[in-house]
C-alpha cells in the first residue's frame, strides 16, 4: 500500500513538472511575438511621428538620401507579386491536391507526396538563383519595352513554385477531410468522377481550401531572398511601359520585405526608423492573413462536422 | 530520464561558455563596417595573425554607415568605412580617428556583348540619372540601357553619386538595385545592355570594363589622379588607438600591409 502511494506521488510530480515545462514554452512563444512586435513598433515609432502615417502609406517616393519616405510602390509590388503567384500556383496546387486525394493510387501518391514535401524543403536562397540563372534570361525573352528579365513575372514564377508545397498539401488534407458518404452519395446518383470533385468534393472543401490560399499568401507576402534576387528592387510604382495592361508584370519592382533586407545595412537615424515602419506595416499585413486563416479553418472544421 | 536530459543541458552550457573563454586569454581586434573594405581587411588580419601567434582579428561586416555607427559607439575596435566620413558624422563622434589604409577606384562596367569601350564622365552621368535610355545616344548599338546600381546608403554608390553627380542628380528610379558588388557583376554579365559600377577589386573578365574619358581604369592611372572614380578606404578608431590595435594599423600603413592591398587590386597610399 505504501509502496503503491510513494508510486503514484511520484507520477503525480512529474507530471506536474512536466506540465510547468510545458507552460512555460507556451508562454515563451507568446512572449516572444509580443516583445518582437512591441520592439519593431517601438524603434519605428519616431518614424510615424516624424514622416506620418498616411505619408508612409500613400508617398510614392522612397529616397532616403532626400528624406523621402513612401511605400506606396513597394506595398504595389507586394501586392501584385503575391497575385501573380496566386494566379500561377494555385491551378496548379490545387490539381496537385486533387490529384493527390482523389485520383492517386497508394503508389504513386507515396511517389508525389515525399517530392511536394521535399519541395517545401528547398532554402529558398536556391530557388532566387535559380530564378536569376534561369528564369530571369527566359523571361528577358519576351519582346516587350524596358523588359530585362528582372521584375514582376520572373518574382511570381518563383514565388508560384514555392507556395504551391503549402497550398497543395493543405488543401488535400481538407479534401480528404469530406465524408466518404458524400462520393458515395453522389457516384451512387449516377455523377461521374470529375462531376463529384467538382460539384460535391470541392464545395464541401471550400473553406480547407480557401485556408490553404491565404496560408500560401502569407508565406508569399512574406518571402525575401528570393525576391530580392529576381525582382530588381528597383523603387518605383509597377508601370505597363508598353500599353498593354499584363505588361505590368513585366516591370520591375520592389517588395516590402526586400526594402528592409537590400537598405538595413546602410541605414541610420530617420532611415532605419523608416525601415522599421516598413516591418510593422509588414507584421500588420501577416497578421490579418493569419487571422483570416484562422478564421476560415474554425469554419471548415464546423460545415465538415 | 530526466537527469539525462539535465546533464545534456549542463554540458552544453559548459561547452559554450567555455569557448568564449579560451579565446578571452588572448588579445583580440574586432572589425567591422564597409563590406568594401571587409575582403581587403580580412587578408590584412589574417596576414597579421600569422605573424603575432595569440592575437585575433574579426572581420564582420554591414556596411560603412554601421561602421562608423559601431566605431563611435565604442562597440569594436577598428570601423570601417569605403568612403569619406561626413561632417555629420564626425560632429557626431568627435573623438573618431580616421585612417586612410588604402584607395580604391570604382570602375564603370557593361555587359560582354556591348562594342562600346569608352564614355566621358557626363555621358555616364545622365545615363545614370536616366536622361539617356538607349547605346545609340553615346554611339553604341539600338538597344536600350539597363541601369544596375547599389541600394540607397551603399558606400560605393555614395561614393559613386559624389564623384560622378556633382549636382544632386539622382539614379534613376528604373535601375536595377543590387545589395552587394558581387551581385552586380552577376547581373551586368548576365543582363544584355547593362551598365553598372563596382570597385576595382571585383573585376574580371566576365564584363567589359569602360575607359572613362579615355583614361582605361587602371590602378596606374587612379594613383596619377588621371581616372577620376577614386575613394578612400578608411579605419577608424574611437580616440587614439590601444597598442594592439595601433601595432595592426602600422602593419597596414607600412610596405607590408599596402603591398598586401596592391596585391588585391587596391591603390596604396604611398603612392
Amino acid at each position: 500500500m505504501s509502496i503503491r502511494k510513494a508510486g503514484m506521488t511520484r507520477k503525480h510530480l512529474s507530471d506536474l513538472v512536466m506540465k510547468s515545462i510545458f507552460r512555460i514554452s507556451a508562454f515563451a512563444s507568446v512572449a516572444i511575438v509580443v516583445l518582437i512586435g512591441l520592439f519593431i513598433l517601438r524603434e519605428a515609432l519616431p518614424a510615424f511621428r516624424e514622416i506620418g502615417v498616411w505619408k508612409l502609406l500613400t508617398g510614392t517616393e522612397w529616397r532616403p538620401g532626400q528624406n523621402l519616405f513612401g511605400l506606396l510602390s513597394m506595398i504595389a509590388g507586394s501586392g501584385l507579386v503575391t497575385l501573380g503567384a496566386i494566379v500561377l500556383g494555385l491551378p496548379l496546387a490545387l490539381g496537385c491536391g486533387i490529384f493527390m486525394a482523389e485520383i492517386a493510387p497508394a503508389w504513386i501518391r507515396g511517389i508525389v507526396k515525399p517530392s511536394i514535401e521535399l519541395l517545401a524543403g528547398i532554402p529558398s536562397v536556391i530557388f532566387g538563383l535559380f530564378g536569376m540563372v534561369v528564369l530571369v534570361p527566359l523571361v528577358r525573352g519576351i519582346d516587350y519595352p524596358g523588359n530585362a528579365g528582372f521584375g514582376l513575372l520572373s518574382a511570381s514564377i518563383v514565388l508560384a513554385v514555392m507556395i504551391l508545397p503549402t497550398i497543395a498539401s493543405v488543401s488535400e488534407v481538407a479534401i480528404r477531410s469530406v465524408p466518404d458518404e458524400y462520393r458515395q452519395g453522389a457516384l451512387a446518383l449516377g455523377s461521374t468522377r470529375w462531376e463529384t470533385i467538382r460539384k460535391v468534393i470541392l464545395p464541401a472543401a471550400r473553406s480547407g481550401i480557401l485556408s490553404a490560399v491565404v496560408l500560401g499568401l502569407g508565406r508569399a507576402v512574406g518571402e525575401t531572398i528570393a525576391m530580392i534576387m529576381v525582382i530588381g528592387n528597383s523603387v518605383m510604382m509597377p508601370t505597363a511601359a508598353g500599353g498593354d495592361p499584363l505588361g505590368i508584370f513585366l516591370s520591375r519592382a520592389r517588395t516590402l520585405t526586400g526594402n528592409i533586407a537590400v537598405e538595413m545595412n546602410y541605414a541610420t537615424g530617420l532611415h532605419s526608423q523608416a525601415l522599421f515602419a516598413t516591418g510593422v506595416i509588414l507584421f500588420l499585413l501577416i497578421m490579418v492573413i493569419n487571422s483570416t486563416a484562422r478564421a476560415l479553418m474554425a469554419r471548415s472544421m464546423g460545415s465538415s462536422r | 530520464m530526466k537527469s539525462k536530459l539535465l546533464e545534456v543541458v549542463v554540458l552544453a552550457a559548459a561547452v559554450s561558455l567555455g569557448a568564449p573563454a579560451a579565446i578571452a586569454q588572448d588579445e583580440e581586434i574586432t572589425i567591422v563596417g564597409s563590406t568594401t573594405v571587409q575582403p581587403l581587411a580580412e587578408l590584412l588580419g589574417g596576414a597579421w595573425e600569422a605573424m603575432n601567434p595569440g592575437v585575433t582579428v574579426t572581420v564582420s561586416g554591414g556596411g560603412s554607415s554601421v561602421g562608423v555607427t559601431t566605431i563611435g559607439a565604442g562597440n569594436c575596435d577598428i570601423g570601417t568605412a569605403s568612403r569619406e566620413i561626413t561632417t555629420a558624422e564626425m560632429s557626431r563622434y568627435p573623438n573618431l580617428r580616421v585612417f586612410t589604409i588604402a584607395k580604391d577606384g570604382i570602375a564603370i562596367i557593361t555587359n560582354q556583348d556591348n562594342p562600346l569601350s569608352n564614355l566621358s564622365s557626363a555621358q555616364v552621368r545622365d545615363i545614370f540619372t536616366g536622361d539617356i535610355s538607349n547605346w545609340s545616344e553615346v554611339g553604341g548599338p539600338d538597344e536600350g540601357i539597363v541601369v544596375v546600381s547599389r541600394e540607397e546608403g551603399s558606400g560605393t554608390r555614395t561614393a559613386f553619386e559624389e564623384l560622378v553627380f556633382a549636382s544632386s542628380a539622382i539614379i534613376t528610379g528604373l535601375a536595377i538595385l543590387q545589395p552587394s558588388n558581387g551581385a552586380v557583376m552577376t547581373t551586368v554579365s548576365t543582363t544584355p545592355g547593362s551598365i553598372g559600377y563596382v570597385s576595382f577589386g571585383y573585376l574580371n573578365d566576365s564584363v567589359r570594363v569602360l575607359s572613362i574619358n579615355g583614361v582605361v581604369p587602371t590602378a596606374a592611372n587612379a594613383v596619377a589622379g588621371r581616372y577620376p572614380i577614386v575613394r578612400p578606404l578608411e579605419m577608424l578608431t574611437n580616440g587614439d588607438p590601444s597598442p594592439a590595435v595601433q601595432a595592426f594599423l602600422d602593419f597596414i600603413l607600412g610596405s607590408e600591409g599596402q603591398a598586401i592591398a596592391v596585391d588585391e587590386g587596391y591603390l596604396s597610399i604611398s603612392e
